[in-house]
């Protein structure tokens, strides 16, 4: 968001206000002119998905609160009562439980694009920084949302999670004892747990328009990882991306709501729909689908400290990938070792939440122990050496040559090339 | 965007199959069940959902509540108004304090929950040998498995195999975790005699009180079927249309 330019068109009441609020210019400027790379592919739909999601988890929750109530005795009763005697009840909680899912999974898809494009890289370190700030947001929010329904799994994986804490020397157990509020889970701690799933989305709001601030700064990477030299690089927002963005969603909400209205607990848990029980713990505590990964890696480590320390660890490396990246070039197409080392860790990834979601025993122990070993050699030895020994293929000069149809032959610059201004 | 899909359905075939557990839970596989309410367009059969709640009310209420459940709710099942009404003055339920401040029993009204065998679970635990019978509202939705579930432990119960040690009061259920199960037999050939004229084996109630407790589990299930085919058809005119609309728009930026 450079410049705010009031808006020049329009009725005289708008000019009159955007002379002293210059904000629909503002919105003019960003969403209507806003220059995008020509060559985005659907791969760069999941940004605005992700947006959308989270307004409707807002949404959804906001009147979900209104018949919820946050007590022990009574947090089980009342969700059911949501999805029995509320009207549309069973679809609103059906929309929130699911959403978050999906959110999720949009979620993981952007991060892994930015990942395979290298949208991380110079100048969009804050970007890709606010984005994993973003994410660390959402895990807080839907672990403590998974708890407000105080089912058996709720009650459980809020046990197993905030007992994590005690395994910090010294202050470990009055954190945790903080955490709950007394010196079990209980109602203290379901209170407090909804006090901040109520707060923290609006903080992802927060770091969301921040996200956007930055994103507007240099405006989006593409599939090429070179940047926008021109006007014959880029379309405006406005009518190619909304459209592009409108279909995608469209497409997006066919599955969602597929979810919703015909598969809704099938990623959730039975155990859930069982009252929390503190006398009687499930056979297997499982996390929800998107945190099992993370899970896979902290019962990979034998020592319940380092263990914490790598699945919060495993997150955290996150922060640091702009720097581990040693590659002067962005996008992996023109990476011919990392393109296929990137599938590697997305293999990975999944093998550990395979590792996540079954009893640890025989073969998934391994498993766990192979792939959470690899994670962080993938981070922290395989892209700094990567972008070290590997030769890029040449980049094309620009956007405009390389896409445009009517063009005739791309023309190829050096290797590397693009990148190399400070 | 095909990519995309296969990736997911990728991730869900993984998700979606667990490894069994070599604990002593090992567990047949369920017998799979052909319900009226599974696909797209699954509806609950009420003709079974009805003889479901019979026997719920002949037999499993007997242990087990179904708490979320309400006189009223019935209505859904088929039942008119009167039957409804006469299913509710059946029960006795407390109300009260009256004006001299005293608990009193009435007759139950529609818009009454369906009580409980037992005051509290420390009442029913003593009545059962020590184990607690669940409440049902939720059964079939409350256990991996589901409806598929619920009937192959209804109609699971075996002589245990040679060398299994069985506690006493205990029976044996190949479907239930641990094998051991504290709830004798709860059905039995003839156990209730149906008013349309089906033949009340063991397999056909167990099959009609699994629809009755999906229902009871699911109570939303058809809006939300019927819903849903309305929305995805929405989804899918609107993809199209915007489909459309993008390749009008796109076809000069090429």
């Amino acid at each position: 968001m450079a410049d705010i330019h009031p808006a020049g068109t329009g009725s005289r009441i708008i000019r009159w206000i955007d002379y002293r609020l210059p904000f629909v210019g503002m919105l003019q400027h960003e969403l209507y002119e806003y220059p995008t790379p020509r060559n985005l592919s659907y791969w760069w739909n999941f940004g605005s998905l992700a947006g959308i999601m989270l307004v409707v988890l807002i949404v959804t929750g906001i009147v979900l609160a209104m018949q919820y109530t946050p007590h022990a005795d009574y947090a089980f009763d009342s969700v059911e009562r949501i999805m029995r005697d509320v009207n549309f009840g069973w679809m609103l909680r059906y929309a929130h439980m699911n959403g978050a899912s999906m959110f999720f999974a949009i979620v993981y898809i952007h991060l892994f694009r930015g990942l395979y494009y290298g949208s991380y890289k110079q100048p969009r370190e804050l970007l890709w920084i606010l984005g994993v700030v973003i994410l660390v947001l959402m895990i807080a929010t839907a672990f403590m949302g998974y708890v407000l329904p105080w089912g058996q799994m709720s009650y459980w994986a809020a046990t197993v999670i905030t007992n994590l804490f005690s395994a910090i020397p010294w202050v470990g157990q009055s954190i945790v004892t903080l955490l709950w509020g007394g010196f079990t889970v209980g109602n203290p701690t379901l209170n407090r747990f909804y006090a901040l799933h109520y707060l923290l989305p609006f903080v992802i709001v927060a770091v969301v328009l921040l996200h956007l601030i930055a994103l507007h700064r240099f405006g989006s990477n593409n599939p090429l990882g070179i940047d926008v030299k021109g006007p014959q690089d880029s379309l405006p927002f406005h009518p190619y991306f909304t459209i592009k963005d409108l279909f995608g969603l469209s497409v997006f909400l066919l599955i969602y709501a597929f979810f919703v209205f015909y598969a809704p607990n099938f990623l959730g848990s039975s155990d859930n729909y069982i009252p929390a029980n503190p006398m009687q713990t499930p056979n297997h505590i499982v996390p929800e689908w998107y945190l099992l990964p993370y899970y896979a890696i902290l019962r990979s480590v034998p020592n319940k400290l380092l263990g914490v320390i790598m699945a919060f660890g495993s997150i955290f490396l996150l922060f640091i990938v702009p720097w581990l990246d040693t590659s002067p070039v962005r996008s992996a197409r023109f990476r011919p070792i990392y393109k296929w080392v990137f599938w590697l860790l997305v293999i990975d990834v999944i093998a550990l939440g395979w590792v996540g979601a079954n009893p640890p025993e025989g073969l998934v122990v391994t498993v766990g122990q192979i792939a959470t070993f690899y994670y962080f050699v993938h981070f922290l030895i395989l892209f700094p050496v990567i972008g070290k020994v590997e030769q890029p293929r040449p980049l094309p000069v620009s956007i405009g040559t390389a896409v445009l149809r009517h063009s005739e032959g791309a023309q190829l610059g050096t290797a590397g090339a693009p990148m190399v201004k400070p | 965007m095909l990519n995309l899909l296969s990736a997911a359905l990728l991730i869900a075939a993984v998700f979606a199959a667990p490894l069994p557990s070599n604990a002593a839970e090992e567990t047949p596989p369920l017998p799979r069940q052909e319900w009226s309410f599974f696909g797209i367009f699954g509806t609950y059969d009420r003709a079974s959902a009805q003889r479901g709640f019979q026997v719920y009310k002949e037999v499993c209420s007997a242990c087990h509540p179904v708490k979320h459940l309400f006189s009223r709710d019935l209505a859904e099942l088929g039942y008119s108004e009167d039957e409804v009404k006469a299913i509710a003055a059946s029960y006795q339920v407390t109300d009260g304090p009256n004006d001299q401040g005293e608990m009193y029993q009435r007759p139950g009204r529609p818009s009454d929950p369906i009580p409980g065998p037992f005051p509290n679970d420390q009442a029913a635990r003593v009545a059962n040998n020590g184990a607690l019978p669940p409440d049902l509202s939720m059964i079939a939705k409350a256990r991996d498995g589901g409806p598929d579930f619920v009937f192959g432990l209804l109609t699971g119960y075996k002589d245990p195999p040679p060398g299994f040690k069985l506690l006493t009061g205990m029976s044996y259920n190949e479907y239930f975790p641990g094998q051991q199960i504290a709830m004798p037999p709860p059905l039995s050939d003839g156990a209730v005699t149906f008013a349309d004229g089906t033949p009340a084996t063991v397999p056909q109630m167990a099959h009609d009180v699994v629809t009755f407790l999906t229902w009871a589990a699911e109570p939303n299930l058809e809006p939300r079927h019927r819903t849903g085919f309305k929305v995805m058809l929405f989804l899918v005119i609107a993809a199209g249309i915007f489909y459309a609309a993008k390749r009008k728009i796109w076809s000069t930026a090429h």
